[in-house]
C-alpha cells in the first residue's frame, strides 16, 4: 500500500497534548509519528526509560499515552517490557487475553545508547516481539546537557565544555544502528523527520509488525541542547540527510537497504553551522576540526553505500 | 475513593492517591494547559492554505487538528507553545508567527 500523508494524519493521536517537553522538541514528533502507525483495532503497551520524555509525559495524575504505560527506570526498559511482552504471550495461550497487543519502548540516547545498552541487547538477543525505539537528540538534555556516547565529535556540552584544555567532546559518536545490526534482529532502521513523514511512518510500521525484535533510531533535534532556534527543526533533520551525517537506511533480515541518496551531498559545514554547540569550529585556527568530521562522514557514508551496494 | 484522575486533586493526600502511582485512564494529560508558556503564535490564512498538510506532523504539541475528510482546522491553542515549526515549513506561507498578545 502506498503512502499518503493525508491517509497517516487523519489517524487519531495516540500521544496527547498536555505534555510538558519544550516547545520545538524533536521527541514528541518522534512519539505520536510511531504511535500513530500503529493500526487502530490494536492495543498497544508503551515503556519508556528516564528521559526527558518519560518526566515530561508522565506525571501523575497526568498521562499522555493513550495506550498502557509503565516505566521502571533508566536502565532497564528494554527488559520491563520484555516481561511485559512474556506475560501477554503466556496470558494469550492460556485464552486470558483476545485483543492484539503490540509493545513499543522508548528511550533517549542516554538511556539507550549508555545507561540501557544491555537491557536493550539482551532483549534483542532473546527475540521479544517488541520494537524499541531511540529518540537520538545526542546528549543527556533532561540533566542539562551532559555528553553522552551518541554526542558527536567536538560538541560543546556541560561536560565537555569548549575551551584551552578540550575542543568539546573529544570521541567520536558511537554507531549504535550498526552495533543493533550486528544482533542479527529481523529489522533495524535509523530515520529522522523528513518531507512528508513517508520514511518514518513507513519504517515504523515494518518495525511494529515485523515478528520478533525490531530497533528505530530516529534522530530527534533538541532546539535548547543544539542551540539553534526551535522553528528550525525541519530544516535541522534535512540538512543531517543531505550531508550524510545522518543517512537513512534500513537492514531487514541482515540486508542494507539505502532508502535516500541525496542528489548532491552537502558539506559537512552546512549541518555544523546552524548549531551553537558547534560554534567554535568555525572560529579562525579550528578548521582541522571540519575536516576531521568531513572525513569521518565520507568514510561512513563510503561504508554504508558499500553495505547497499550501490 | 475515585482512582480517576480529574479526583487527584492537591487536596488529596499520599493516603487516597492510587496505590502505586497507577492512572487508570489514557491521555489525562489533556486538561493541562501548555499554552500559556507561549511567546509567539502560529496565525493561520485560511486563504493561503492549500490544504498540503504538511504542517500537521511536524507539531510536537497535536495542536493542528486534522478532520476526518483531511481538512486541517484551526490551531489548539490550548497545546501550542508557538515553537514556530509549522510556520517554518508551510510551502506556501500561509502560517505566520505573531505576538501572543496581538
Amino acid at each position: 500500500m502506498s503512502y499518503s500523508l493525508k491517509e497517516n494524519i487523519i489517524k487519531e493521536d495516540r500521544f496527547a497534548g498536555g505534555h510538558r517537553m519544550c516547545a520545538g522538541c524533536g521527541c514528541p514528533i518522534a512519539v505520536r509519528t510511531v504511535l500513530r502507525a500503529l493500526e487502530p483495532e490494536d492495543h498497544a503497551v508503551v515503556c519508556s526509560a528516564t528521559s526527558c520524555l518519560e518526566v515530561s509525559s508522565f506525571m501523575y495524575p497526568y498521562t499522555s499515552y493513550q495506550d498502557s504505560f509503565i516505566h521502571n527506570a533508566f536502565e532497564n526498559a528494554a527488559a520491563t517490557l520484555s516481561g511485559v511482552e512474556t506475560a501477554y504471550r503466556v496470558m494469550k495461550k492460556m485464552g486470558k487475553i483476545d485483543a492484539s497487543y503490540k509493545f513499543i519502548a522508548f528511550g533517549g540516547d542516554g538511556g539507550t545508547y549508555d545507561i540501557g545498552f544491555q537491557s536493550l541487547s539482551g532483549a534483542m538477543e532473546r527475540g521479544h516481539d517488541m520494537v524499541y525505539v531511540c529518540y537520538d537528540n545526542e546528549a543527556y538534555m533532561n540533566t542539562g546537557i551532559q555528553r553522552s556516547s551518541s554526542t558527536p565529535q567536538f560538541a560543546d556540552t556541560t561536560t565537555t565544555p569548549v575551551g584551552k584544555m578540550i575542543p568539546g567532546k573529544p570521541q567520536q559518536k558511537k554507531n549504535l544502528t550498526k552495533i543493533m545490526v550486528a544482533h542479527g534482529i529481523p529489522y533495524v532502521a535509523q530515520t529522522t523527520f523528513f518531507g512528508n513523514f513517508k520514511d518514518i511512518t513507513e519504517k515504523s510500521q515494518k518495525a511494529i509488525y515485523t515478528p520478533g525484535p525490531a530497533f528505530l533510531n530516529i534522530m530527534a533535534p533538541c532546539p535548547r541542547g543544539w542551540r539553534y532556534p526551535s522553528e528550525k527543526l525541519m530544516e535541522i533533520t534535512k540538512l543531517a540527510i543531505e550531508t550524510c551525517v545522518w543517512p537513512l537506511y534500513e537492514v531487514i533480515e541482515g540486508k542494507y537497504v539505502l532508502n535516500y541518496r541525496p542528489k548532491e551531498k552537502l558539506p559537512v559545514q552546512e549541518y555544523l553551522k546552524v548549531q551553537g554547540r558547534f560554534s567554535h569550529m568555525f572560529h579562525p585556527g579550528n578548521e582541522w576540526m571540519i575536516e576531521q568530521v568531513q572525513q569521518e562522514v565520507d568514510l561512513n557514508w563510503k561504508e554504508l553505500l558499500k553495505l547497499c551496494g550501490t | 475513593m475515585s482512582h480517576l484522575a480529574k479526583d487527584m486533586t492537591a487536596s488529596v493526600t499520599w493516603k487516597d492517591i492510587t496505590p502505586g502511582g497507577v492512572i487508570f485512564e489514557g491521555g489525562t494529560s489533556k486538561v493541562v494547559e501548555t499554552g500559556d508558556w507561549r511567546t509567539v503564535k502560529p496565525v493561520l490564512d485560511s486563504s493561503k492554505c492549500k490544504q498540503c498538510l504538511l504542517c500537521a506532523p511536524v507539531c510536537p504539541d497535536m495542536s493542528i487538528p486534522v478532520d476526518k475528510e483531511g481538512k486541517r482546522g484551526d490551531f489548539n491553542y490550548f497545546f501550542c507553545k508557538g515553537c514556530g515549526i509549522c510556520a517554518n515549513v508551510c510551502p506556501f506561507g500561509a502560517i505566520t508567527m505573531v505576538g501572543d498578545d496581538q
